[in-house]
């Protein structure tokens, strides 16, 4: 980070033309294939930061064309051209040429200098110190889960990030276990979390930063994009794109959940899971469930997926997690009603008891979505 | 021994084929110290297991043709993105190098074999125990699946409590030693044993770049075996050096491993260069454009090579100044590479064309090695790599750059020198079906990854989900996985077939001006009877008839080759047995296999020469 480092853009300009050129220039390459939606797209960018690297790459991009299309012609011609005929004298013999050599060394120079300049531009321009007012969230990697914590709020959460909308975000990531990567394509690039230990990552030694300001509320997605181990394919999330005014309230709401109603199937749920194995990793919120080893799982009936996307969160999905997680995410660390992994004790719930914790699980929901996005709610209704 | 060999070895000498039995044909080979018997070993080992990482190519895109595939589970996927990844770098596109090193360099510098043929010899050994070794892996159900980087602490005991790991990091352990000895063997060779006459500015481009190369091999390989004992001590004896939790550093193994891992990239590329400088001229009946600018560039690659390491880096958060610096060098590294593409250009301007398959292969090469040049500098702009990291669009990059670049000249290499290897052609009609399956095969899968890539599809998946709309593009990139898979098969179908029955090709089929091809095909155990003198950069150009005559005459009575060695083989065993041994985890079983080498090494030494 270098304070000094003048910036030359600012957050939430104007998007230029050349912005909107790479995709169709690419898209154009595959017709058909632009025709589905990309939940993943790297082309539509909804931060100042996505948007400023897809800046530096368009301009890299059509030099790089041009370079591509003159071999590729050159190529074509030589071969039509210098092609071999019948009765051939021996071609005339050309060692080199100094003036040409010196000339197709200088060019792609100069072409590398053009890149070269915009390029470290924005290297410094993204890693320029976030606001004072931004919104801190620590990002810690877990094998195979996201853990997302706001300090500013003392309110922690997992899989996924909600997020206010014009605020600026300061992620400061970090890992427990081993090196995973934060990638939600359309919140700009990735980056890795790395393992460190506990102490260093108080005093912030080791700790990654990604700064950003998101133009459009939404919901976009993102998984883990470095290897780290089995379920690396399954370490998926969803960020959250809210107003404000939403983004405090998904905070109350975190805050105090509210409690399940008395006699109700999710009641029995609630007491089956304090008396569990369950809170020896989970917290949720305004109860006696305090672990910190899984996943926070405070409004969790609110989460599009169970087990960081390895399946949509319905009843009966969840069912067979409770049952079984390895069954659906190879490697899981949470045990099983009938086994657990690495020699963890089984949880022993009875068939009816893994029911009624479905039911508790489900009904921790309420929280606000982003305008014009369905809630989880709307297509599974429950009970 | 001695009574076994001495007869053959005088046959050998002789130029004559005795008719034996099959025991003393396997005896001769596996005590061979002839560096063509070793390059064809070499290269019938690549070629093998390039039919293993290809199988296991098609196993990873047959899971990935579909979303929410269960072809494989997670586990298996692992292993075999690990093991494709390992085996094509470590155990194909390497080795295939060091077998064109082995046979064509010799012959290219005019002399009668490498400098120290028993350490070569004990060079393929090595390589080959290590190989087995790590591919002995799946036989337990073990297969390394820390991918081909092995991060830590991923790699680590902690979170790899099986044996998978041990099986690589031992493995590339023991397959490195064979790099560092070949690297050594060759600078010694082409410094030391060049015809008279053959100046440095003289030698022919593949030997230039085999130069380059083997000084990256013994200056990048100790930086992995470095890493790769950490590793070990980190599993098997409790040291910390990638162990976070107590305090050991993540990124640490990351530096070393692509301090090695980029000019690995070159230690791949820079032969195929070599041969592309060597097909090119040949085929347009050109000398090639600015020789001069073609050597320096190489060795300005391989020097650069040395200063970009960080940009597989981009993402793990080193900072503005480190992620400036390493974006540049790395885009510098375009400049010499850019021209030698366009010096092969020139080459082929006003020249006469023929489109041999080697050719084919060579124009293929400039076409496809392009597009991965100009992805590569998109990688560069560090902060677009920040999207780019990880993602298919990287995996489309690399494998234009090995595949289309590497893979497809070393087959155009084998094309081109199999008439020198076996006095026989290649089917040149299979040759360009070869050529086309592979081209559209190749184009067809990693074309497509591009845009998988930059749509959001992360590398190192064994699955994703349906509404990423990334299901069509897969399944396109697995169609031309199983059309590269049949042009490998009718190269294999080329490859025997010629190899009994290809029209007699005589000593230079090509027409071709450098020293190889004065000599006979096959060339004999001494490869030149009297060791030519060298005027000019193309010997055969301009003194042809003399140098044939040297080539092919009377060798003279007292010819003295090195005698034929059963001990490098005991040695390598050795090598292989200590390291495996470790996976005991107790202390003294390594010390078996030390014996065993201590044992092979001494009885090397005593051998009497004959």
């Amino acid at each position: 980070m270098n304070p000094e480092i003048p910036t030359e853009t600012h957050p939430g300009r104007a998007p230029r033309q050349r912005r909107r050129l790479l995709p169709a220039a690419l898209c154009g390459i595959i017709l058909a294939g632009c025709a589905g939606d990309y939940p993943q797209t790297t082309f539509q960018p909804v931060t100042d930061f996505g948007a400023r690297l897809n800046d530096v790459l368009g301009h890299a991009f059509w030099w790089m064309m041009g370079i591509l299309a003159l071999v590729e012609v050159l190529l074509v011609y030589v071969i039509v051209r210098y092609r071999s005929r019948p009765g051939q004298e021996e071609p005339r013999q050309v060692y080199g040429h100094t003036g040409l050599e010196v000339l197709w060394t200088l060019v792609p120079a100069v072409i590398v200098a053009a890149i070269a300049i915009p390029t470290v531009r924005t290297i410094f321009a993204i890693d320029a110190p976030p606001a004072d007012d931004a919104l801190v969230v620590d990002v810690i990697g877990h094998q195979w889960w996201w853990e997302f914590r706001y300090p500013q709020y003392d309110v922690v959460t997992a899989n996924e990030l909600y997020l206010p909308v014009g605020r600026q975000v300061h992620l400061r990531l970090r890992s427990v276990d081993v090196v995973h990567s934060f990638w939600v394509p359309r919140l700009g690039g990735k980056r890795d979390t790395n393992p460190i230990p506990v102490a260093a990552a108080e005093d912030g030694a080791g700790v990654n930063h990604l700064t950003f300001t998101i133009s459009e509320p939404g919901v976009y997605s993102g998984q883990c994009a470095e290897y780290c181990g089995t379920s690396h394919a399954l370490m998926r999330m969803q960020a959250v794109a809210v107003d404000d005014e939403a983004f405090e309230a998904w905070i109350r709401h975190m805050k105090t959940p509210p409690a399940p109603a008395e006699g109700s199937l999710a009641a029995r749920g609630q007491e089956v899971f304090m008396r569990s194995p369950c809170i020896a990793c989970h917290t949720i919120n305004g109860t006696n469930a305090r672990g910190v080893v899984g996943p926070n799982l405070t409004s969790f009936g609110d989460r599009w997926a169970i087990g960081a996307g390895v399946a949509e969160n319905t009843p009966e999905n969840l069912a067979a997690w409770i049952r079984n997680p390895q069954a659906l995410k190879p490697g899981a660390l949470m045990p099983g009603t009938e086994g657990g992994p690495g020699g963890l004790p089984p949880t022993n719930l009875a068939e009816d008891e893994v029911e009624a914790v479905v039911a508790y699980l489900q009904s921790l929901r309420g929280a606000p979505r982003p305008q014009g996005v369905a809630s989880r709610s709307s297509s599974a209704p429950m009970e | 021994m001695a009574r076994a060999t001495a007869p053959t070895q005088r046959a050998a000498i002789a130029g004559k084929r005795s008719s034996r039995g099959f025991g003393e044909t396997l005896w001769s080979w596996i005590t061979t110290v002839d560096h063509k018997r070793i390059g064809l070993m070499y290269g019938a080992t690549s070629l093998f297991f390039f039919l293993v990482g290809g199988l296991e190519a098609l196993l990873i895109r047959i899971q990935l043709a579909r979303p929410d595939n269960a072809f494989v589970s997670a586990e298996t996927y692992n292993q075999l993105f690990t093991m494709h990844g390992t085996t094509m770098i470590f155990l194909v596109a390497m080795p295939l190098g060091v077998a064109f090193f082995n046979y064509i360099v010799p012959l290219q510098i005019g002399a009668r074999d490498v400098a120290f043929p028993r350490l070569n010899a004990l060079s393929y050994w090595i390589f080959l125990f290590g190989a087995l070794f790590m591919n002995s892996s799946f036989l337990f159900g073990a297969a390394p699946n820390g991918g081909w980087f092995g991060y830590a602490p991923l790699t680590g005991a902690q979170y790899s409590p099986g044996p998978n790991i041990d099986f690589w990091a031992l493995g590339l352990q023991i397959v490195g030693i064979s790099s560092i000895l070949g690297g050594i063997n060759f600078i010694t060779t082409i410094i030391n044993l060049r015809a008279p006459g053959m100046r440095l500015m003289r030698m022919p481009l593949f030997t230039w770049m085999t130069l380059v190369t083997s000084f990256l091999l013994i200056t990048a390989l100790p930086v992995f075996a470095v890493a790769l004992i950490f590793l070990s001590f980190d599993r098997f004896y409790g040291t910390n050096f990638f162990v976070t939790a107590a305090g050991g550093n993540a990124l640490m193994w990351q530096h070393l491993f692509w301090m090695f891992g980029h000019p690995e990239v070159y230690i791949l590329v820079l032969p195929a260069f070599g041969m592309m400088s060597e097909i090119v001229p040949v085929f347009s009946r050109k000398p090639l454009f600015g020789y001069a600018t073609m050597v320096y560039s190489g060795i300005l690659i391989g020097m650069i090579s040395w200063g970009v390491w960080a940009h597989h880096m981009f993402t793990s958060g080193l900072g503005t100044i480190a992620d400036a610096f390493f974006a540049v060098s790395s885009m510098i590294i375009a400049i010499p590479t850019g021209v030698k593409i366009f010096n092969w250009l020139a080459t082929m301007w006003g020249g006469s064309i023929r489109f041999t398959t080697a050719m084919h292969f060579a124009i293929g090469l400039i076409a496809m090695f392009t597009i991965g040049g100009v992805s590569g500098m998109m990688h560069a702009v560090a902060p677009s790599d920040l999207q780019q990291h990880d993602t298919y669009f990287v995996v489309a990059h690399f494998h234009y750059v090995i595949v289309g670049a590497i893979i497809m000249i070393a087959f155009g290499a084998i094309y081109y020198w199999f008439p020198k290897i076996t006095g026989r052609l290649m089917d040149e009609r299979l040759g360009k079906l070869n050529f086309w399956l592979l081209f559209i095969g190749a184009n067809l899968t990693f074309f497509p990854m591009h845009f998988a890539g930059l749509l959001g599809m992360p590398r190192r998946i064994f699955t994703y989900p349906a509404e990423l709309n990334l299901g069509t593009l897969n399944y396109i990139e697995t169609v031309g996985a199983f059309i590269q898979a049949a042009a490998v098969l009718v190269f294999a179908w080329n490859l025997l077939r010629s190899w009994r029955r290809g029209a007699p090709a005589g000593e230079n089929p090509w027409g071709a001006y450098t020293l190889e091809w004065a000599t006979t095909s096959p060339p004999p155990p001494y490869n030149f009877a009297r060791i030519p003198t060298v005027r000019s950069r193309e010997p055969l150009r301009d003194d042809g008839d003399e140098i044939r005559e040297l080539a092919t005459g009377r060798p003279p009575e007292d010819l003295h080759m090195p005698s034929p060695s059963f001990w490098p083989l005991v040695t390598a065993f050795g090598v292989m047995l200590t390291f495996a041994l470790f996976m005991t985890e107790l202390w003294w079983p390594p010390l078996i296999g030390v014996l065993v080498t201590a044992f092979g090494v001494v009885n090397w030494a005593f051998e009497p020469a004959h």
